[in-house]
């Protein structure tokens, strides 16, 4: 019995708000940190990274973002794709303009910029909740991505429409362009994770989290208790926007590197972004680690499993996918609507029992 | 003895000092409805305020008036000796007043400990650089208002359910809970709609002895809601009735019982 909260007591206040208050917990987390960062970049090849690595990181930065918004705050959006995109052009725009200044500080640029963008399409959330607004963000998806198509200096008048991102360097290796290599696109990515969850973990832990879920569970009483309705929004939507537009930044850069705004964030991309905190587990930090995994992990194991082994065809196997995703949703939305997180949390209360339950 | 703003000793020894809220000629409206005719009272420092009356008389909504949730359109709330101007609830409650709920208003997806350490929101100030953070002044305040609400967590005995998530915690505790986040906010002035509803003998001997425990350990005036009459008449200093918007009757529980118009208004009186 590794795991066990018996005999791990707390003598003050400080360990016990800790992220990680049991101890195996605490282990685990730095063998997961020692192998994300002194393992992984050794041994990945182009196809893990493409495939697989690279674009977990990359969406498991915008579920944080979007559970911020909806898991934590309690204001559904479909605007992550068009938020994603303010992100992306932000960051190119920016890389264009100053191509003497780092890329990392573009990143975070980008995501400040889209915090901007973001807080005021979150102003509808002061008057109108729930189905409305979940209308009124979708509104933004599409404004954002028109936007993006018709106004041309966004993409600096170039013939295609598109946006490619020049060679950029953060100390002397290339990160984005064609001649990156596939440990330095995972490593951006995965500092650029680490730092965004921890933040993420840290404001929704404090005050600002508990004025966020205030808000979610009872918005009445969260004014009366001394919640400034306004502000909380507001920063909710600016915090989430904020992740939203760095994983689109590196969406962009990093990964895509060349990108025409409705195919790589149009509506889908919302909604993809709100499947993975559905299955993964809204309020629960670790359920967009779990939720991005899984939806990256889901057509890529079908694919190795009913093409490659099975030899069904390949259109097949996409449908497939639709499917399972599709049934996954209404299955998490009706049996277990916190998701895999919960579905963790209470293996793990079952487990502490074990094997003797009453 | 309601005239007088002289501060005087009650006969159990607690020091009634002088008003702390004055509603002065109060009326709200909703469309042609007036839920509150023209009503003018007084909350003293440190005493036990109850409001009752029958169903629909009013007395929620004098409630809501207080807190800020509704504004009224005729008359001044004066608080600590100043008139209030119109104010959101969470404006009033930084002036120092909380409440809970007829039918529980607490956070149900947040444990209780999270739940109370909102209920001290007010009292914390640090930004959200250092929260995003989690050092300097955001890591010390989370400690310091951790200390406090275990406190308050110790005074309700609620010690052995801080963990929980509230949505699977009993009726009777919950209410415990939404007085304690109400409490944690150290209010001046502590607003309880209905404390005891719905509870049995014990549960309501519980909530009894908790509210005068507050009155009497931290000082904090307090201005209750309450339909059981054995409980308002115990615990209250002065009692204000309500009857149909309009206020009928104010003074010490012994004087209201003997109120004409109280009676009547609770018994019903005869037509011919």
């Amino acid at each position: 019995m590794l795991y066990r909260e018996a005999g791990d007591f707390k003598t003050s206040y400080h360990a016990d708000n800790q992220t990680f208050p049991i101890k195996f917990d605490r282990i685990g987390f730095w063998i997961t940190m020692a192998i994300a960062f002194l393992v992984i970049p050794f041994v990945i090849n182009d196809y893990w990274a493409n495939a697989i690595f690279v674009p977990f990181l990359i969406y498991a930065i915008a579920a944080i973002g979007l559970n911020i918004l909806t898991g934590y705050c309690g204001q559904v959006s479909l605007g992550t794709g068009g938020f994603m995109a303010v992100g992306a052009y932000a960051c190119y725009k920016l890389m264009t303009a100053f191509p003497d200044v780092s890329i990392v500080i573009h990143i975070i640029l980008a995501g400040g910029i889209t915090a901007a963008v973001g807080a005021a399409f979150g102003l509808p959330s002061l008057r109108i909740k729930g189905f409305y607004l979940a209308v009124a963000t979708l509104a933004a998806q599409f404004f954002l991505v028109w936007l993006f198509n018709k106004v041309s200096w966004f993409y600096n008048y170039s013939a295609s429409g598109q946006i490619n991102a020049p060679e950029r360097f953060v100390a002397g290796v290339a990160v984005t362009g064609p001649n990156t290599a596939p440990w330095a696109q995972y490593m951006i990515c995965l500092v650029f994770l680490t730092v965004c969850a921890l933040i993420a973990r840290n404001l929704t832990r404090g005050t600002v989290g508990r004025s966020w879920m205030a808000i979610r569970d009872m918005d009445i009483a969260a004014e009366i208790i001394g919640v400034n309705p306004l502000k909380a929004k507001l920063t909710a939507f600016a915090v989430s926007s904020f992740f939203v537009g760095i994983s689109g930044a590196l969406f962009f850069s990093v990964y895509l590197g060349a990108v025409e705004v409705g195919e790589a964030f149009g509506i889908q991309k919302s909604f993809l972004v709100l499947f993975m905190i559905i299955i993964g587990g809204l309020g629960s930090i670790f359920g967009c680690f779990a939720g991005a995994a899984f939806l990256v992990l889901l057509p890529v194991a079908l694919k190795v499993l009913g093409v490659d082994v099975l030899g069904w065809p390949t259109d097949l196997v996409a449908h497939l996918n639709l499917v399972i995703v599709g049934a996954l949703i209404m299955f998490f939305l009706i049996k277990e609507p916190h998701g895999l997180a919960q579905l963790w949390r209470l293996a793990k209360e079952k487990l502490r029992l074990w094997p003797f339950p009453y | 003895m309601k005239d007088t703003v002289e501060p005087y000793v009650t006969d159990d020894g607690r020091t009634i000092g002088g008003v702390l809220m004055d509603m002065r000629n109060i009326t709200l409206r909703f469309g042609g409805v007036e839920a509150i005719k023209d009503i003018s009272f007084d909350i003293r420092e440190g005493e036990i305020r109850a409001i009752i009356g029958p169903n629909g008389a009013g007395k929620s909504s004098m409630l809501n008036v207080i807190s800020g949730f509704y504004n009224p359109q005729e008359g001044e709330v004066w608080f600590r000796g100043e008139k209030r101007p119109q104010m959101r609830p969470y404006q009033v409650a930084r002036l120092g007043i909380a409440r809970t709920f007829q039918n529980i208003a607490l956070f149900e997806g947040m444990t209780v400990l999270d739940n109370i350490m909102t209920g001290r929101l007010t009292h914390m100030k640090s930004g959200m650089f250092w929260q995003a953070l989690w050092a300097g002044r955001a890591e010390k305040e989370e400690v310091e208002n951790r200390e406090k609400v275990e406190r308050i967590i110790d005074f309700l005995e609620i010690q052995a359910i801080r963990k929980t998530p509230v949505g699977r915690l009993p009726y009777g505790l919950k209410k415990r809970v939404e007085l304690a986040r109400a409490l944690a906010a150290e209010p001046k002035l502590l607003l309880l709609d209905e404390p005891m509803a719905g509870m049995n003998v014990e549960e309501k001997e519980d909530m009894s002895r908790f509210i005068l425990d507050v009155n009497d350990e931290f000082g904090t005036t307090i201005a209750l809601i309450e339909h059981d009459m054995g409980v308002v008449m115990d615990l209250s200093d002065r009692v204000v009735v309500m009857d149909y918007g309009r206020k009928i009757g104010d003074g010490t529980p012994d004087e209201v019982r003997g109120n004409q118009e109280v009676i009547d208004a609770y018994l019903g009186v005869a037509h011919d």
